[in-house]
């Protein structure tokens, strides 16, 4: 897919929760195709210790609306200061990037999205391009407690939605691993993305059941274009860029046991 | 009247003193959608080796103030699939297309040379005698005059075209070996690649890159690749291209006055990839500004 260099306006920057914003950014021209599961390079300006661009999944595009929507969750200087950004500001995107989830082959597959903390972003694009499909997934989506859960009335929108938290406020208490809808129910194919140790116990339960299964990885990235080699994971084919063959990889070519 | 921007490395001809630095630009297409990659002076791709290489365990780079650390080491599938695979897609490029070619032994290195001297359309090679991300070989040869001249010797008697080597600013006296690689049959020398650096990790006390070191990039080491690219062209007469940290026209104006030919821009294009562009559009507005004709007449044009 053609990726493009813009400065994008944004048109709202809103506190989901502490320490979480969702930006909503839009241009005088049409945005280009995105495909959930890809991601954007941000530029941060006016932050002394950001050099690099700064990855980030597209967690919503509104065709009608020509916006791409970001959640951000501010871990460092580069996000905070992507915090306060206001209505009217100019963000510099490179976009789109990587390659992205597999759609459904069918209206009719069983299709499971699993989140955890601000990895839920791609999903809800993802959702989107499944109802518009036909199709209605599954999500089951995680967090410590009733108040990291974001963006829930889109997701129920677009789905059925399970949800865990670790305190039991929302939902079932435990991991994600632990709902009940996975030995309830069976799927054709899961996507995941979220913490690395949530991945990792998805695509454990993946494969004792022969399920399909991708996840979203968050290698650390330089170039975010497949022209650097820095952000590379060991496959089963060799080290390959996160940023051009990934983000999503089905877990049948990563080496994780 | 239009400025002229061409220069000349050897026998080599640019249509405008920019490039783009070797292992920041992949082969030149992973920028086709951002920029016409035919605007550029020329394309060093993909630092290449007579066998295919794993480079180097995860993490591979870490960002530090103004600039990087990486430690890729390497990685590539080999001069027989550059030959047989990429070529193919690169060779009609409407610009200079540069192969930097690494090896960890001058034997290596001449047969990697040789199988390039024979793709009609790669017009050039860089030498790459200045990684400080592999274990043998790379920077070893690039740190003394002796290994230096050692590596171009090897080459240039099975190379023909323009031979340019890249140095490494990871030495004591780099117009020495700028001097030896002159005398062993370079036609150009072109610096500097990456300064050798270490993050640690204070919690997990450990280093945050996987083989411990990295290579820095970007503009924290510009003053010491401008400083370097003065010494080399008071001390050679062959041209030299000069890189490390350039950002913008400002700084690609600052080392052609310290005495460069050409510019390479390598870590920049991670933060804007249409950076050359502006680049080459930024020189031509000084030259107009100084009443320029021709960008030759800033080369090496610094009074002191
Ligand atoms: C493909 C991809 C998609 C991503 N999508 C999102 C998203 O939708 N929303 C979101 O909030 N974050 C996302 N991230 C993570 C985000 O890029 C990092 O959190 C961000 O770069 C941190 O920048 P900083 O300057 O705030 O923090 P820094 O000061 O740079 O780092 C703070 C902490 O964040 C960690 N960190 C830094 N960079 C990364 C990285 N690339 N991946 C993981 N951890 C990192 C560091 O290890 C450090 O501990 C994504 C990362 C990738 C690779
Ligand atoms: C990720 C990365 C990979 C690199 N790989 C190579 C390489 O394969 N061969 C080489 O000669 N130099 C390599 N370099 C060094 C650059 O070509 C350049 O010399 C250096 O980065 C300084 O220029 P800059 O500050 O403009 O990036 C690499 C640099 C980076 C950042
Ligand atoms: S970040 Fe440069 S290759 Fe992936």
């Amino acid at each position: 897919m053609r990726k493009y260099v813009l400065d994008l306006t944004l048109k709202s920057n809103e506190r989901l929760r502490e320490g979480y914003f969702l930006l909503k950014l839009t241009d005088g021209n049409p945005l280009p195709p995105m495909e959930p599961g890809q991601f954007a390079e941000l530029k941060v300006d006016g932050s002394e210790t950001t050099f690099l661009r700064r990855p980030i999944s597209i967690n919503y595009v509104d065709e009608q609306q020509n916006e791409v929507w970001f959640l951000v969750h501010e871990v460092g200087d580069g996000t905070r200061r992507l915090g306060t950004l206001v209505a009217g500001d100019r963000l510099n995107v490179v976009l789109p990037l990587g390659h992205g989830f597999t759609m459904p082959s069918s209206a009719s597959e069983r299709y499971l999205l699993v989140g955890g903390g601000v990895g839920t972003a791609p999903l809800l694009y993802m959702g989107k391009r499944m109802a518009e499909a036909g199709c209605r997934p599954t999500f089951l989506l995680g967090g410590r407690s009733a108040g990291d859960l974001m963006q829930l009335d889109m997701f129920r929108a677009l789905g059925d939605v399970c949800i865990t938290t670790e305190d039991g406020s929302a939902g079932e208490r435990g991991f994600v691993t632990h709902h009940s809808v996975l030995s309830a129910a069976s799927f054709d194919r899961i996507a995941v993305c979220g913490p690395k140790p949530m991945m990792k116990a998805v695509a454990a339960y993946a494969r004792s059941k022969g399920t399909e299964c991708e996840v979203s990885l968050e290698n650390m990235m330089a170039c975010g274009v497949g022209a650097c080699l820095c952000c590379v994971e060991k496959t089963t084919e060799g080290h390959v860029c996160v940023c051009k063959e990934g983000p999503v990889f089905n877990i049948n070519r990563l080496l994780w046991q | 009247m239009a400025v002229d921007l061409s220069v000349n490395i050897g026998d080599l001809f640019l249509k405008n003193p920019v490039m783009t630095a070797s292992g920041t630009f992949g082969y030149g297409l992973e920028f086709a959608d951002f920029i016409p990659l035919e605007a550029l002076g020329g394309i060093i791709v993909k630092g290449t080796t007579l066998h295919p290489r794993e480079g180097n365990p995860y993490p591979r780079m870490v960002e530090t103030p103004q600039g990087m650390l990486n430690c890729v080491g390497l990685q590539n599938k080999g001069v027989d699939y550059f030959c047989s695979h990429i070529y193919p897609q690169i060779k009609d490029i409407n610009t200079n297309m540069i192969v930097n070619v690494s090896g960890s032994c001058p034997e290596d290195y001449a047969e990697c040379a040789e199988r390039i001297n024979e793709l009609e359309c790669i017009p050039a090679i860089e030498l790459n005698i200045s990684c400080p991300n592999v274990k043998q070989g790379g920077m070893a040869f690039g740190v003394t005059a002796e290994g230096a001249a050692s590596v171009v010797k090897a080459v240039r008697a099975v190379y023909d075209k323009t031979l340019i080597v890249k140095l490494s600013p990871n030495v004591t006296d780099i117009a020495g070996i700028a001097r030896s690689v002159e005398d062993a049959g370079a036609d150009a020398v072109s610096l500097i690649n990456t300064l050798m650096g270490m993050v640690i990790d204070i919690e997990r006390r450990r280093p945050v890159l996987s083989i411990s070191t990295g290579g820095l990039s970007g503009p924290a080491v510009r003053p010491i690749a401008v400083r370097m690219v003065w010494q080399v062209a008071q001390a050679v007469k062959i041209p030299v291209v000069g890189l490390g940290g350039i950002m913008n026209a400002r700084d690609a104006v600052e080392f052609l006055l310290a005495g460069a030919s050409a510019i390479e821009i390598g870590t920049a294009n991670f933060i804007d990839p249409t950076v050359t562009l502006k680049v080459i559009r930024g020189i031509e507005d000084y030259l107009e500004r100084h009443g320029c004709r021709s960008v030759r007449e800033i080369i090496g044009a610094m009074e002191c």
